[in-house]
């Protein structure tokens, strides 16, 4: 049974009550954290947790072997016990909010339930302990994988080829400009520009200064989706390509977007699509339909590989057949034996942009889960990724402002308009929902709409953890309105609260030191008190 | 579908309180030509055994029961229980980016324990959050000494991993960044007059790598006296991170690129990995990557935060420091449990890693030559035999051996019959007599038909 909550009135006013209003979290309760030193400072000269094998060769002399290259000292490395270790990193974990413990809705990252099963295979000893050099014939099934992943996705985005060697999204988008660039110099012109949207991700203006290029930015139109007339007038024959992220972090489908392709294509430029919300799209349309040339996947998030506190990623890099003569060295190919294996010849690539082949680990755990859903399951993922979101929005529609009204996909971005009035900003709401169990969602971005609010709940939610998130911030815009301080001193309930930044980042204190041993104590005749 | 938490009916009720008639209400925005109406050609839904027996399947046509020589960039190193019991606890995997420090204190406080380890074993005063890898950690490296000179080139030694190499060239390519690359010695060292030559006044940087990629240690005073003296930076790579615990820390780089996959990060075919930069406390602004700094909250009590974030692609888009987003968060917390585990016992482990290593070099001494001697070095070392090392792993595959990586493809000048073998703690006697006599029958079985 899902429990569906009443909906709170809107208040329009602040109330005049005595007691102003404090919302009760329905889904936290406060949690028994233990208090945990850093591992420095628990640790004591003496104490072990390993014992190594013993040597079954001579020991040897390691000054004699090494001269003046050997090390003397070690510097303050920790020595603890096992069970301290397994404590102080438990203790840790329980510090940490998580996909396990409840809802991050935040936009755009797309975090998804990461199935189980993904991590039990990639831990096979077949797979974990593969040796990248290893002969090929004794690399089958690393290559298979490789391949039925490539097959999959190649399937998913309507793509003619692919590399999966790219580390990360960021690092996809890099790839994918400097395959951009090497097709434009193969026709005799690398061009000059890149066009970015001004609602784009962070990473697409910087990718395209780091592969040289200018970035020259686009206005969004009224409805947060690319202006055509704007777009006509920009591309010209200096511009590489646009990119593109499709739907749009408001999370809109850019309906035009075959024109887009049109207004580019006929000008001798590419369309690059940010394939950070592809969770929007699989099973449902594919970007190699609508006209992407080529486009990067965050394996990350689509396909439900671990975000672990911030990687690692994975950013496989799909593309037309003209873009294919690029491809970064190695790709994987049948051999005329039927065998797979690498291609290192390939004159026209970008050349590498990772050593090895990319991050193999979550080629495995994307293909568990292309394999746990099938092509019906991942349908059904799309379809209730974008019903939650759908919900979410008619649930606080009124609630918060709702700065672009086109039909959502994926996520919804409100703003903090209504509360900004009583100066309480999106940072303070997301910080208050913390209070209310979940962590924010996006705060600020896309930088189209002030003060935005971008929420994600992606497939993983069941109803009854979006009327808990649909609750809480319905109540948080009751407190916004009675009770703004309580906001914007939130959060109230967590181990710390606010941590200074401003004063982190002008004195920045990036390790640990070992105490300096104590000055000798100067006894000070003023203090009477002493 | 076993990971949707929906069920028909809710599915029903929500699509009414939206006011849709149907799901496809909801993409009425996907204009109808490009919809997609039949199933992805994937293969079909599999249930959660289905997966397991597809993936131990695959995993069967990989190399098992094996001994195997190989490191390159890849070091096979025992990786202690806790580090899997730890680090996928719910909290640490399914958790992200710690954007939100409050409740986040868990990643960073364990990363700020891998900055400070990091910082202690390489020496330098300040170290990131980690980075993609060592290949890609070393370009940015290169970068970062471009931003801090402003000067434009780049000198690479050859004894540098060659994919190392081929990843710098890639990004340095539409940079404006002209790379040389400087020899090595009998020694297998960087030449060092020949980097003398090789640095001019457009020179940022020289990047080296120590141990090489012949296993070969560097003498890295020496050449940050070359290099300092023309006014460019010196970045060390490191790519087998073991070998910090018995060989001196390079104290007289300018950066140091770090592969910390040996800390406890399997193999599993080439990644994920976990590169970190670290650097002398007067470069921290143009230092690329999250990094994670102390901090006090509104109650004066210890916390920990993403900091100097202005550097970041997210504040300062095309002008950022680097385009990298995500770091190796998940990889750098194995690190840290690694390092917590052995701790000052680096020291020991490291010293097994040289006595495998110094015994396997004696034992194949016998059928080849060892090459490069003089030259201090860790675990791995380049051994030339009489007969093409191609043709000698295939034959040590009969015998169940994956033999030294063959280096006829990136060092033509050493001969066919030069490969790079590795041994560490986990390499045992057994598998090394076993392959000491596998190699010196090859060689006698090759005199032989070539006798014939």
């Amino acid at each position: 049974m899902s429990t569906a909550f009443a909906p709170l009135e809107i208040p329009t006013e602040p109330a005049a009550a005595a007691t102003p209003f404090v919302g009760a979290p329905r889904k936290a309760t406060t949690h028994t954290s233990q208090n945990e030193g850093l591992i420095f400072e628990k640790s004591s000269p003496g104490k072990k947790a390993y014992r190594l094998s013993e040597l079954d060769v001579p020991a040897v002399d390691a000054a004699a072997l090494l001269g003046d290259a050997v090390r003397e000292n070690l510097g303050v490395m920790p020595e603890m016990s096992e069970i301290e270790i397994v404590r102080h990193f438990t203790r840790l974990s329980t510090w940490n909010y998580a996909i396990d413990l409840g809802m991050f809705p935040l936009g755009s990252c797309t975090m998804k339930y990461n199935g189980r099963v993904n991590e039990a295979v990639s831990r096979l000893e077949g797979i974990a302990e593969a040796h990248p050099y290893q002969p090929e014939s004794l690399s089958q099934g690393a290559l298979g994988i490789m391949k039925l992943l490539q097959d999959c996705l190649l399937e998913i985005t309507g793509m003619d080829t692919i590399t999966l060697q790219p580390a990360a999204g960021a690092h996809g988008e890099f790839t994918g400009i400097l395959m951009v660039r090497a097709y434009h110099e193969s026709k005799g012109n690398a061009r000059k520009t890149v066009l970015v949207p001004d609602s784009a991700h962070g990473t697409n203006p910087a990718t395209a200064a780091v592969v040289g290029y200018q970035v020259k930015n686009l206005k969004s139109n009224a409805e947060g989706a690319i202006d055509l007339d704007e777009l006509r007038a920009a591309v010209d024959e200096d511009t590489a390509a646009l990119m593109l992220t499709n739907p749009s972090t408001i999370g809109v489908f850019e309906s035009q977007v075959h024109e887009i392709a049109e207004i580019l294509h006929a000008k001798g430029a590419l369309l690059y699509m940010d394939g950070a919300n592809m969770n929007a799209l699989v099973g449902k349309t594919r970007p190699g339909d609508f006209g992407a040339d080529v486009m990067h996947l965050n394996l990350h998030k689509t396909f439900s590989t671990p975000h672990g506190g911030g990687g690692p990623g994975s950013g496989p890099v799909a593309c037309k057949a003209l873009l294919e003569p690029f491809l970064p060295r190695p790709t994987v190919i049948t051999k005329t034996d039927g065998t797979l294996g690498f291609d290192h010849d390939r004159p026209q690539s970008v050349g590498r942009v990772r050593m090895f082949y990319g991050n193999f680990g979550m080629f495995v755990r994307a293909l568990a889960y292309t394999l746990a859903n099938g092509p019906d399951g991942l349908r059904q993922t799309t379809e209730d990724a974008v019903l939650n979101a759908n919900y979410i929005r008619a649930k606080l529609e009124g609630y918060f402002d709702l700065p672009y009204k086109t039909r959502s996909m994926h996520e919804v971005v409100f703003s903090d308009k209504l509360q900004a009035k009583n100066g309480v900003k999106t940072g303070d709401m997301g910080k208050r929902l913390i209070d209310y169990g979940f962590h924010a969602y996006t705060v600020s971005f896309p930088m189209i709409v002030s003060g935005a609010m971008m929420i994600e709940p992606t497939e993983s939610e069941s109803r009854e953890e979006l009327d808990y998130l649909i609750d809480a911030l319905q109540q948080i815009s009751r407190e916004a309105a009675e009770n703004p301080e309580l906001v914007k001193t939130a959060p109230h309930s967590t181990r710390i609260r606010r941590l200074d930044e401003t004063a982190a980042a002008r004195k920045p204190v990036l390790r640990w030191k070992a105490p300096v041993a104590a000055e000798p104590m100067q006894v000070d005749t003023a203090a009477k008190e002493w | 579908m076993r990971y949707l938490p929906k069920s028909p009916a809710d599915r029903v009720d929500m699509l009414k309180e939206i006011g849709a008639e149907s799901i496809d209400d909801l993409f009425s925005t996907v204009p109808q030509q490009f919809r997609l109406t039949r199933d992805l050609a994937i293969p079909r839904q599999h249930g959660e055994q289905e997966v397991v027996e597809a993936f131990k399947s695959f995993a069967a046509q990989n190399a098992t029961g094996y001994s195997s020589f190989l490191g390159a960039g890849a070091y096979r190193h025992y990786r202690p229980v806790l580090i899997d019991v730890l680090s996928q606890r719910g909290e640490f995997l399914t958790s992200y980016t710690p954007y939100q420090p409050e409740i986040a204190q868990g990643t960073l406080q364990a990363l700020f324990e891998f900055q400070t380890m990091i910082c202690e074993l390489t020496g330098m005063d300040i170290a990131n959050a980690s980075m993609y890898d060592g290949s890609t950690g070393a370009a940015e490296a290169v970068m970062m000494a471009v931003r801090v000179t402003g000067r434009n080139a780049a000198v690479v030694a050859r004894t540098v991993h060659p994919e190392y190499r081929e990843v710098l060239a890639t990004y340095a390519q539409h940079q404006g960044i002209p790379t040389a690359e400087v020899s090595y010695t009998t020694e297998g060292r960087v030449d060092l007059a020949a980097l003398d030559a090789a640095i001019t006044g457009d020179t940022a940087c020289v990047l080296i790598q120590s141990p090489n990629f012949f296993g070969t240690i560097e003498d890295v005073a020496a050449i940050a006296e070359v290099v300092h003296a023309k006014g460019s930076l010196l970045i060390v790579s490191i790519a087998e991170a073991v070998s910090l615990g018995i060989v001196k820390p390079p104290v007289e780089a300018d950066i140091v690129s770090l592969e910390a996959q040996s800390f406890g990060v399997a193999v599993g075919y080439g990644g994920p990995y976990c590169g970190v930069i670290a650097a002398k406390e007067k470069f921290l602004r143009q230092m690329p990557g999250r990094l994670v700094g102390e901090a006090k909250d509104t109650e004066g009590r210890r916390g920990f935060v993403l900091t100097l974030s202005t550097r970041e692609q997210h504040i300062r888009r095309e002008k950022a420091t680097s385009n990298i987003c995500t770091n190796q968060s998940l990889v750098a917390l194995m690190v840290t449990i690694f390092l917590t585990v052995y701790g000052k016992g680096l020291r020991e482990l490291a010293e097994q890693n040289l006595a495998k290593a110094h015994f396997l070099a004696s034992e194949l001494g016998v059928s080849g030559a060892v090459l490069f001697p003089g030259a201090p070095r860790f675990n791995e070392f380049v051994l030339r035999t009489p007969t093409a090392s191609a043709d000698l792993n295939e034959a040590l595959l009969e015998k169940k051996i994956i033999g030294g990586l063959s280096l006829a493809r990136w060092y033509p000048e050493l001969g066919e019959g030069a490969s790079l073998w590795c041994a560490t703690e986990l390499t045992t006697r057994a598998e090394m007599d076993a392959a000491g006599k596998a190699v010196a029958q090859v060689a006698v079985e090759s005199n032989e038909l070539a006798l014939v």
